[in-house]
């Protein structure tokens, strides 16, 4: 590496070593010891037992013969994936056509409109919680509307406390995440590509479906990997509009290091949960190799 | 409305689409403040007539006004933190051609793929490692690393943003490294700088998900807001707090976002 630089005198090679280490230090040490030793932390946690004391005792892989074995784990974390993976889907599929609009439609109230669908992801995710919560509620908005509007008599316990509930809240918190990387993905596709497909005679349907969307996939998987993360592993949602039929393993981590207080044994499910999210990782790194091939 | 009107076929349905999609991105955020000046303990309909009273149970009140005086501080102090370690971070990655200062810059955004209540109990491990315990201390270093991914890509695009020939001239007119950030390329980018600033102490004044693991015995306005709703009582002082709060949100990511596209992004952006 050092060679390539060596090759031509600029004035990279000037940079001195004190300013290189004043300029490394605050996010060297934030980076190096609260990002990795920290969650170094989590995995050497994971293979300790619970004696009630801050790092465990002993070395041993039953926290993960637990997790593997017992079936509460397999239904908690099957069901957190369907429900994150049900979230993630409504989320693109959904935000896709603002992201299209947005790059091809929007012109000169583009960057309103970036204005307007980015405001939501800097506003409190309590609060867009809580929001959904006084709509959902057995004496709340949409039962009183309803009776109101003299459509029904009866207020309906049916929508509080549902994993229903929960897949709409999240997808509601989260769609802000979707858009932006599909839009910044489909901006950049080169506008000639775009007049080729239609001069070759592809009708605007055609060149959409060979054109457009393979060359936007990498911005689908990316808008797909940040809404997934973070709703895998969500348990604030689950708590306020889901009730027991909905607990997701974010909520039995936390749980762990509150009320059941086995930390090591949390430590293990989070190491879990890193790994389906390696797995997703991969798998949409892999797709998007695919897709990048190709252009 | 555009010229170009063959690329503008279905744009009609689209637009409608998009009108769609906002409302729903809006109108649940936005029945919190509706049912705040609601004189009615419930959120329902049909709406009860109009008052300020909910907004009055907000003054006066201790815990409150203590929760309050914890935001503001651990969110300046972390937005302070994200915010320089944001600016070298990314200055490193660009200009330090160091596979060191690259492998920081990756591992700075790492935090996008790990699920906030992972984020939240490494922490809880480790300020207790080294005999912090939840503290606001602690609130603070989880903050930075929360708000870290959003300021390092909003350093980072703005430095990428500045013509290369503009610091190598510094350079190559005898600036030392130092001089050319401080008197160069930070005042290049003090819009971004601002934003990233003002982006990161949103990110802190909202979080809940983290601060809920790291939190001792004084609380922030998020978790303040938790533990209220627990009483129903206290739900439309909720609302109101919450109204409150949005309010102060949309104005500073409104200005952050002015901000960001002032000087070199703007010029860039409307290639005239």
């Amino acid at each position: 590496m050092s060679t390539i630089v060596a090759a031509r005198p600029s004035p990279e090679t000037r940079i001195s070593p004190v300013f290189r280490f004043a300029m490394l230090l605050p996010g060297g040490l934030v980076t190096f010891f609260l990002i990795l030793f920290a969650l170094g932390l989590v995995v050497f946690l994971a293979f300790r037992g619970n004696d009630g004391s801050l790092l465990g005792v002993g070395l041993t892989v039953e926290n993960f013969i637990t997790v593997a074995t017992d079936p509460l784990y397999w239904t908690v974390t099957l069901r957190s994936l369907v429900i994150a993976g049900v979230v993630t889907l409504a989320t693109v599929v959904t935000a896709y056509p603002v992201a299209y609009y947005l790059a091809f439609h929007a012109g000169r109230r583009r960057n309103l409109l970036l204005f307007l669908v980015t405001l939501p992801f800097w506003t409190s995710y309590l609060l867009r919680v809580f929001a959904w919560k006084i709509v959902l509620a057995y004496n709340g908005v949409l039962n009183s509307a309803f009776i109101e509007s003299g459509l029904w008599k009866e207020p309906t316990l049916a929508f509080l406390n549902t994993p229903a509930a929960v897949v709409v809240t999240l997808a509601h918190a989260y769609a802000p995440f979707a858009i932006l990387p599909i839009y910044v993905a489909l901006d950049t596709i080169p506008k000639s590509l775009l007049e080729a497909a239609s001069d070759l005679g592809a009708r605007p349907f055609t060149s959409f479906r060979r054109v457009v969307l393979p060359n936007s996939m990498p911005g689908v998987l990316a808008a797909a990997l940040v809404v997934f993360v973070p709703t895998i592993g969500d348990y604030v949602t689950p708590a306020m509009v889901g009730g027991p039929a909905s607990t997701m393993i974010g909520t039995l981590i936390q749980s762990q290091f509150g009320k059941a207080n086995d930390w090591p044994f949390g430590a293990a499910l989070s190491v879990c949960v890193m790994l389906v999210i390696l797995c997703v990782v991969l798998v949409a790194r892999g797709a998007d190799r695919r897709f990048g091939s190709r252009t | 409305m555009s010229a170009r009107a063959g690329t503008n076929a279905g744009g009609g349905w689209l637009g409608l689409y998009v009108l769609g999609y906002l409302v729903f991105l809006y109108l649940p955020v936005l029945l919190i403040p509706l049912f705040s000046f609601n004189n009615s303990i419930q959120a329902a309909f049909p709406l009860q007539g109009f008052t300020l009273e909910w907004y009055r149970t907000l003054y006066g009140n201790p815990a409150l006004s203590g929760a309050l005086a914890n935001s503001l501080v651990i969110g300046v102090i972390a937005a302070f933190g994200a915010t320089l370690c944001g600016i070298t971070v990314s200055y490193m990655d660009l200009y330090g051609r160091s596979p060191l200062a690259a492998t920081i810059s990756a591992i700075a955004r790492l935090p996008i793929l790990i699920p906030g209540v992972i984020v939240g109990i490494s922490l809880l491990i480790l300020v207790n490692l080294i005999g912090l315990g939840p503290s606001r201390v602690s609130i603070v270093l989880g903050h930075i690393l929360v708000a870290l991914p959003t300021t390092v890509v909003v350093m980072r695009s703005r430095f990428a943003a500045i013509p290369k020939t503009i610091r190598e001239a510094a350079l190559d007119l005898g600036a030392s490294d130092w001089t050319t950030f401080r008197r160069v390329m930070l005042p290049l980018s003090l819009p971004a700088v601002l934003s990233a600033f003002m982006l990161s102490f949103l990110i802190s004044f909202d979080e809940f998900i983290v601060v809920f693991f790291l939190a001792g015995t004084e609380p922030t306005l998020p978790l303040y807001i938790w533990s209220q709703l627990r009483f129903p009582r206290s739900l439309p002082t909720v609302m109101a707090l919450g109204t409150v709060i949005l309010a102060v949100s949309v104005i500073i990511a409104g200005t952050a976002e002015i901000l960001r596209h002032r000087g070199l992004g703007a010029a860039r952006r409307n290639p005239a």
